[in-house]
C-alpha cells in the first residue's frame, strides 16, 4: 500500500478549495451556533443563493461577476431577514426547522422546469467565472511545496484568494466576539430571558447574527462555484449543511480558529480515508467482492456519521473547546 | 412574627396614614397597575384590579403557591401578555412594551429559577448588564477605541459591585461554577448594574443556604438604603416579615390584602388563604 499517496491526497484536500469552501460555511454556522446558540440547519440554503447570485447574475442576466458577488451576499442577507423574522422570536428548534426545511425548498424551486428560463434547472449555469480567472497573476503551471500539491495556477488563485476571505472572515469574527456586541451575542446563547431582562434586544442581535453567519456562508457557496466555474442546485443538498456542522463540532465551536481547524482536518481525513479504502480495494488487503466502487462514497458517508457520534461522545468540545466549559451545568 | 434587627428601621413614614386594605392609593407610588388580567384556558391566573407600589421602600409580595405572584412580575416586565388591562411605571404605560425596554426604563427583574449566564465569566455577566454601551452596536463594536473608555469604566462599576456583593475574588470564574447562593448575589448584583429604580426579586432566597440568607436579607435592605424601591416574591414568613415595609399578599390571582407587616400577619384573609377557611395547626402551616 503507497501510504505516500494516502498522506499526499489528504494534504491536497486539506489546503484545497473543499476546505476553504467549509471553512466559510462552518465560519458561518459559528456565530449562528457556537456564539448565538441559534441551530441554523439550512447552510446550504445560505450557500445556494450566494451561488446562484454569482451564477444568475453572469448568465441569464450578462452582468459583471463582481455585481453577481454582491447580489449574492445580499440575496442572503435577504434569506436571513425572511427566515428569522418569523422564527427568531420562537423558540430555537423553530429556526432549526424552517431553515432545514427552506433551504430544500429553494433547491427544488432552483431545480423546477418552471424555473428553467433564470437557472436553467437541472442543466445548471457553467462558465461565469472567468472574470476572476482574469485577474490571476500567477503563472501558468503546477505548483506544489513538499508533499503538497496545490494543482495548476488556476486551482492556486483559488487557494491564495481562498484563504486570504477565510482569514478576513476569522479577523471580523474575532473582532466582534471580543467586543460587547460579542458579549450580548454569548448571553443570548446562554440564556435569552436573562439577556432582555437586562435590557438587550434579543431579537435584533439574533437577527444580525443570522444575517452575517448566513452572508459568510453564502461566500462559501461563491467559492465553490467560482472555483467549479458551474452551478447546479444539487451540490446544495443538506448533507453540506451536516458536513460543515462536523466540521465546526470537530474543531470546537466559539472558537474563532474552530471552524477553520476542523475544516483542514477534516478534509484530511475524509481524502486520505478515501485514497486508503480505494489502495485497501486495489491491492488486495480488502477482497474487491467486498467492497465494491459504488460501496466506497457509501462507506465515506458512514465514517463522517461514526466520527460526528465519537465526537458527540467523547470530546464534545472539539478538538480547541474546553471541556470545563462544556460540562458547566447550564 | 420576628424580631426587627435594629440596623434598618422599616420605612413607615409615608405609609403611617395609608389604610390596610386591597388597593389602596398610595401617596407616591412608582409603579400601578390597574384591571390587569391574565388567564391560562380557563384558569384566571392574575386578576389585579388595582395596586400601587410606593417608591423607595421594599414591598414584599406574598401568597400561596399558584397565587399568581411570578405571573405578576412576567405580566409587569414585559415577559408576559395579560387579557386586559393596564399598568404605568414612573407614570408611563408599560402596555405592550417589550420586556427589554421596559428594563431600560429602570424595571427590573429576577428569575426564581436564576438565570446566570454559565458560561461567561463571572465579571462578564456583570458588564453585560450595563446599558447603552456603544460597543454593542455592530459596526462601532469593530473599532475598539469607541467602546474602551467606557468599557473600563462600566468594569471598575461592575468590580466595585461584586465587591459588595462579596463575590470579587470569583470574578473570573464561569459563573456555572458558582453555587446557588452565590448565584442569586450575582443575579441581584447583576441586575443592579442596569442602574434600575425599581428591583423586581422572585424569591431571591429560593434554595439559599441560611447562613447566606442573612446576608442576601443586609444587600435587599441595602437597595433600599440607596434609594432603590423593591418588590419581592417571598415564602418564608420570617424574612418576609424582617424586610419588608409593606406587605401585599395575594390568592387564586387577586390581592387580597395589603398592610405593614404586623397588620398582614393578623389578617383573617390572608390566614384563610394560606389554611383554607378551617385550620387546626396555624403555626406549622404557616412557616412551611
Amino acid at each position: 500500500m503507497d501510504f505516500e499517496r494516502i498522506l499526499i491526497d489528504g494534504l491536497r484536500a486539506a489546503v484545497g478549495p473543499e476546505a476553504v469552501i467549509y471553512a466559510l460555511a462552518a465560519i458561518g454556522l459559528n456565530m449562528h451556533f457556537g456564539y448565538t446558540g441559534l441551530l441554523n440547519f439550512g447552510q446550504a440554503g445560505f450557500m445556494l443563493v450566494g451561488a446562484y447570485g454569482v451564477s444568475i447574475t453572469v448568465v441569464t442576466f450578462g452582468g459583471s461577476m463582481w455585481l453577481g458577488i454582491l447580489v449574492g451576499l445580499l440575496a442572503a442577507a435577504f434569506l436571513a431577514l425572511l427566515l428569522g423574522i418569523p422564527t427568531l422570536r420562537l423558540r430555537a428548534d423553530y429556526l432549526a426547522i424552517v431553515t432545514i426545511a427552506a433551504a430544500e425548498i429553494l433547491r427544488f424551486v432552483f431545480r423546477s422546469s418552471a424555473a428553467n428560463p433564470v437557472t436553467r434547472g437541472v442543466f445548471g449555469q457553467q462558465q461565469f467565472a472567468d472574470a476572476f480567472y482574469a485577474i490571476n497573476p500567477i503563472p501558468e503551471g503546477a505548483y506544489g511545496f513538499w508533499l503538497i500539491s496545490f494543482g495548476s495556477h488556476r486551482r492556486l488563485w483559488v487557494i491564495v484568494v481562498g484563504w486570504g476571505l477565510v482569514l478576513l472572515c476569522c479577523l471580523l469574527v474575532w473582532a466582534l466576539v471580543r467586543s460587547p456586541w460579542g458579549r450580548v451575542l454569548k448571553s443570548i446563547r446562554e440564556d435569552e430571558d436573562a439577556a432582555r431582562s437586562l435590557g438587550k434586544n434579543v431579537f435584533s442581535y439574533k437577527m444580525q447574527s443570522l444575517v452575517l453567519g448566513g452572508a459568510i456562508g453564502s461566500l462559501g457557496g461563491m467559492v465553490l462555484v467560482i472555483f467549479q466555474q458551474q452551478n447546479h442546485p444539487d451540490i446544495w443538498l443538506p448533507l453540506v449543511t451536516f458536513y460543515a456542522y462536523t466540521i465546526l463540532i470537530l474543531g470546537g465551536p466559539a472558537r474563532v480558529f474552530g471552524p477553520v481547524a476542523g475544516s483542514v482536518i477534516f478534509w484530511f481525513l475524509l481524502s486520505s480515508f478515501d485514497t486508503f479504502l480505494r489502495q485497501a480495494r486495489a491491492t488486495g488487503v480488502v477482497p474487491p467482492e467486498l467492497l465494491g466502487t459504488e460501496a466506497l462514497g457509501a462507506i465515506r458517508l458512514a465514517t463522517v456519521g461514526l466520527a460526528l457520534m465519537l465526537l458527540m461522545a467523547f470530546r464534545p468540545q472539539g478538538i480547541f473547546g474546553h471541556r470545563r466549559e462544556m460540562q458547566l451545568d447550564v | 412574627m420576628s424580631e426587627r434587627s435594629s440596623a434598618s428601621p422599616p420605612v413607615v413614614g409615608p405609609l403611617a396614614d395609608v389604610q390596610p386594605e386591597p388597593g389602596v392609593e398610595k401617596p407616591d407610588p412608582i409603579l400601578v397597575a390597574h384591571n390587569v388580567r391574565r388567564s391560562f384556558g380557563g384558569l384566571t391566573a392574575v386578576d389585579v384590579a388595582h395596586l400601587e407600589i410606593q417608591r423607595g421602600i421594599i414591598t414584599g409580595l406574598i401568597g400561596p403557591n399558584g397565587a399568581g405572584k411570578t405571573t405578576f412580575f412576567n405580566l409587569m416586565t414585559g415577559f408576559d401578555r395579560p387579557d386586559r388591562g393596564e399598568w404605568r411605571f414612573n407614570d408611563e404605560s408599560l402596555a405592550g412594551m417589550p420586556s427589554y425596554k421596559v428594563a431600560r426604563k429602570g424595571m427590573v427583574r429576577t428569575f426564581q429559577l436564576t438565570k446566570t449566564l454559565a458560561r461567561m465569566p463571572v465579571i462578564e455577566n456583570m458588564k453585560l448588564a450595563a446599558t447603552e454601551q456603544t460597543g454593542e452596536r455592530f459596526l462601532v463594536s469593530l473599532i475598539p477605541p469607541l467602546w474602551r473608555a467606557q468599557e473600563q469604566a462600566i468594569e471598575d462599576r461592575a468590580d466595585e459591585l461584586l465587591k459588595r456583593f462579596q463575590l470579587h475574588d470569583k470574578r473570573e470564574d464561569f459563573a456555572g461554577t458558582l453555587s446557588g447562593g452565590q448565584r442569586k448575589l450575582l443575579e441581584m448584583a447583576r441586575a443592579l448594574m442596569v442602574e434600575p429604580e425599581l428591583v423586581m426579586l422572585d424569591e431571591p432566597m429560593a434554595g439559599v443556604n441560611p447562613a447566606l440568607v442573612q446576608s442576601l436579607l443586609q444587600h435587599v435592605k441595602g437597595l433600599r438604603d440607596e434609594g432603590r424601591t423593591v418588590v419581592f416574591v417571598e415564602h418564608d414568613m420570617d424574612v418576609v416579615m424582617d424586610i419588608s415595609d409593606w406587605v401585599v399578599c395575594m390568592a387564586e390571582g387577586r390581592i387580597i390584602a395589603e398592610g405593614t407587616p404586623e397588620s398582614i400577619g393578623n389578617n383573617p384573609a390572608v390566614i384563610d388563604a394560606y389554611l383554607g377557611a378551617r385550620h387546626d395547626e396555624p403555626e406549622q402551616e404557616a412557616t412551611a
